[in-house]
């Protein structure tokens, strides 16, 4: 099952024991009116560090969902979600966003680029919420476009650039900060077939060369096929599942049972 | 939250905030001229009051003394003999000229002229001096013709009243019933309301009018301004007259509060109602602004921005709007009204007050304040709703 997505990243993380997301029977209900509607239903998911997940499932099945809750965006109606070591469920709405701000790089479907910036100054946003001097920031804002290879376009505003550039600098800018957690909810999911390949490329890399533990949440069975392991997310709960997209087996013990 | 990181926060928001205002302005300059014609219409009808105000007291002085007949409030409705007159030559604290006491009995009556520009008629005062009448006036100078000779049918006139009425100008003739009046020379006193007069002789306008020996006003210089009680005291005092006497600062004020009060009531009535109407502009401009953003706004927040920084971000677009929109208001005004000549009716004589709007630096802070407040509350609402928003359903639509 998940090892052979391992084999895949080959980045050799196969025995990290520490888990970095530990998601445990969580529930996450909506309210629609009065009715109430159970999005994710005492769902539990281990995922290690240096691991690229992907997490599939069909369109409203609460993938958004799951990811927001342990990009700490959002906070479960019930369980408990850790990541990193920290158990934020229990952090206020104010901690959450200092939380965010240290520990997670988002990269959004449209890459959510804030439209009269450049480049680099869209990058260095979330620089803003620490206490660097103007020289690291410049140090890290280079480092950042140089790994995603736009270190000529910088500054360029968003309108000028491709969608794939665009999406880039999205990821530039998640990768500023040095996040030990990568969020992507459909990163290509606005992108033509060959800019994918390059965006899911250099995930791939940001992986591989720089250990970055991924969630990507995608329903783009090519793009899954890219991580090391992919989980399907259906009714409100987990399956394990191949690169075919069919469900293997399905698990209701924690993913990372491989360890 | 550590200060210097809400501080960071603030700036880096604000700055990019005001960064798209640009790219924004087509919504923006809906609440912009919303306050800009508040603060326009604000400061143009203060300039009038200020204006007002000043041409009727601003040559008022501490140290001269109206006496009209006790009772009497104005000069129309005030009459004085020859034997009033002649205690005032004698009363206490009096000051002297090189031709005696300096007590300018003046007779005051009532012409009708066609306003320039309007057409219709309006009443014009016209006033007959003697010498003190100048000496009280140390401003009154000739500047046009010449001075009006005693005992012929001449008159001068004064600078506003020339500039207000028909027919006013040097070498005009002037028919009132059977005389004629020809017109000699324009005079200024230092802006004061004398401007918005025609002035004769005493003796030919009582010959007139027949008026025998009488007069309806007289200005008493005085040594000092702190001559006046015992000057007024010993008029109060006095069994021979019945005479009342006040400050001529304090009775020219009270001349011009009827009307002040009015232009300010009705100028105030118009601004309020403007206000609102802007107030509506500023909250629709800046709900617009946070909702054309608010994905972005859901982004930094995401990026873990807190909610506070886009409240204040949004207050600052809001109150930078008000600044803009006071700016170009105030300066509006200040193009269109500052010096902007006006006539209008002095309600104590039922004559015309010819005068300039004044538009000072402290109507320029008041309007500037309106405009801050309107700011405030147009942002207000819009901010507090964008950081209310979820994030996560702010992220989600498209
Ligand atoms: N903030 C919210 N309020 C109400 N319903 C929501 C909210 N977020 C998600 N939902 C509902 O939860 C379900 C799952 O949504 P989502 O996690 O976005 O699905 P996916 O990302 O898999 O397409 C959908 O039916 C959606 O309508
Ligand atoms: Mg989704």
């Amino acid at each position: 099952m998940s090892e052979t997505s391992f084999s895949d990243a080959a980045a050799g993380n196969g025995a990290a024991t520490e888990a970095m997301v530990d998601v445990r029977s969580v529930r996450r209900t909506f309210q629609r009116g009065r009715t109430p509607v159970p999005v994710l239903k005492d769902l539990t998911l281990r995922m290690e560090k240096g691991e690229f997940l992907a997490l599939m499932g069909p369109s409203g099945s609460g993938k958004s969902t799951l990811l927001n809750l342990i990009a700490g965006l959002d906070r479960p109606t019930g369980g408990e979600v850790i990541v990193g070591g920290s158990e934020i469920h229990r952090l206020s709405e104010r901690k959450l966003a200092g939380w965010r701000a240290r520990n997670i790089g988002f990269v959004f479907q449209f890459s959510n680029l804030l439209g009269a910036l450049s480049a680099e100054r869209n990058v260095a946003v979330p620089l803003l919420l620490t206490s660097f001097s103007a020289r690291e920031r410049r140090r890290r804002v280079d480092i950042a476009l140089e790994i995603v290879g736009l270190s000529d376009r910088g500054k360029h505003r968003p309108r000028e650039l491709s969608g794939g550039e665009q999406q880039r600098v999205g990821i530039a800018r998640a990768l500023v900060n040095d996040p030990m957690l990568l969020v992507c909810d459909e990163p290509t999911g606005d992108l033509d077939r060959a800019t994918s390949g390059e965006i899911l490329d250099l995930l791939v890399a940001l992986n591989r060369d720089h250990g970055k533990t991924i969630l990507m949440v995608t329903h783009d069975p090519v793009a899954a096929e890219r991580a090391s392991r992919t989980l399907h997310l259906e009714d409100g709960r987990l399956a394990d599942c191949g690169h075919d997209g069919t469900v293997v087996v399905p698990v209701h013990e924690p993913a990372g049972a491989a360890v | 939250m550590r200060l210097g990181s809400f501080l960071r926060q603030c700036q880096a928001v604000t700055r990019y905030n005001l960064e798209t205002i640009w790219e924004r302005r087509a919504v923006s300059v809906v609440a912009i001229f919303g306050i800009a014609g508040v603060v326009g219409v604000m400061v143009a009808v203060l300039s009038m009051a200020a204006g007002f105000r000043s041409v009727v007291t601003g040559q008022a002085r501490d140290d001269v003394a109206v006496v009209l007949r006790s009772g009497s409030t104005g000069e129309s409705d005030s009459i004085l003999n020859h034997q009033d007159i002649q205690v005032l030559w004698e009363a206490p604290g009096v000051a002297r000229g090189p031709d005696g006491p300096l007590v300018s009995p003046e007779l005051f009556v009532i012409i009708d002229r066609k306003k320039i520009g309007a057409g219709t008629d309006a009443n014009v005062p016209l006033r007959g001096v003697e010498t003190a009448g100048f000496a009280l006036r140390e401003q009154f100078e000739i500047v046009e013709g010449r001075n009006f000779e005693p005992g012929r049918n001449e008159v001068i006139v004064g600078d506003g009243a020339a500039g207000a009425f028909e027919g006013l100008l040097v070498g005009d003739r002037i028919d009132v019933g059977r005389t004629s009046w020809e017109v000699v020379g324009r005079f200024t006193a230092g802006g004061g309301v004398a401007e918005s007069e025609i002035w004769t002789d005493t003796r030919v306008l009582q010959a007139m009018y027949q008026r025998g020996n009488s007069w309806n006003v007289a200005l008493v210089r005085l040594r000092d301004a702190e001559a006046f009680e015992g000057f007024e005291a010993a008029l109060t005092d006095d069994p021979r007259v019945s005479l009342g006497a006040r400050r001529q600062t304090a009775y020219m004020a009270a001349q011009s509060e009827p009307i002040e009060v009015f232009i300010s009531v009705v100028g105030w009535i118009i601004v309020v109602m403007m206000s609102a109407g802007a107030v509506f502009a500023a909250l629709n401009t800046m709900y617009a602004a946070v909702s054309s953003r608010s994905r972005e706004i859901a982004t930094l927040r995401a990026l873990g921005f807190s909610r506070l920084p886009v409240v204040v971000s949004v207050m600052i677009e809001s109150l930078v709007f008000g600044l803009i929109g006071a700016a170009a208001g105030g300066a509006a005004s200040w193009f269109l009204f500052d010096g902007f000549r006006a006539a209008t009716i002095n309600w104590a004589s039922f004559s015309q007050v010819a005068f300039a709007f004044e538009v000072t630096p402290e109507l320029l802070v008041q309007g500037t304040t309106l405009a801050l407040v309107i700011g405030t509350i147009g942002g207000f609402l819009p901010a507090v709703g964008a950081a209310r928003r979820s994030v996560v359903g702010a992220l989600r639509e498209q």
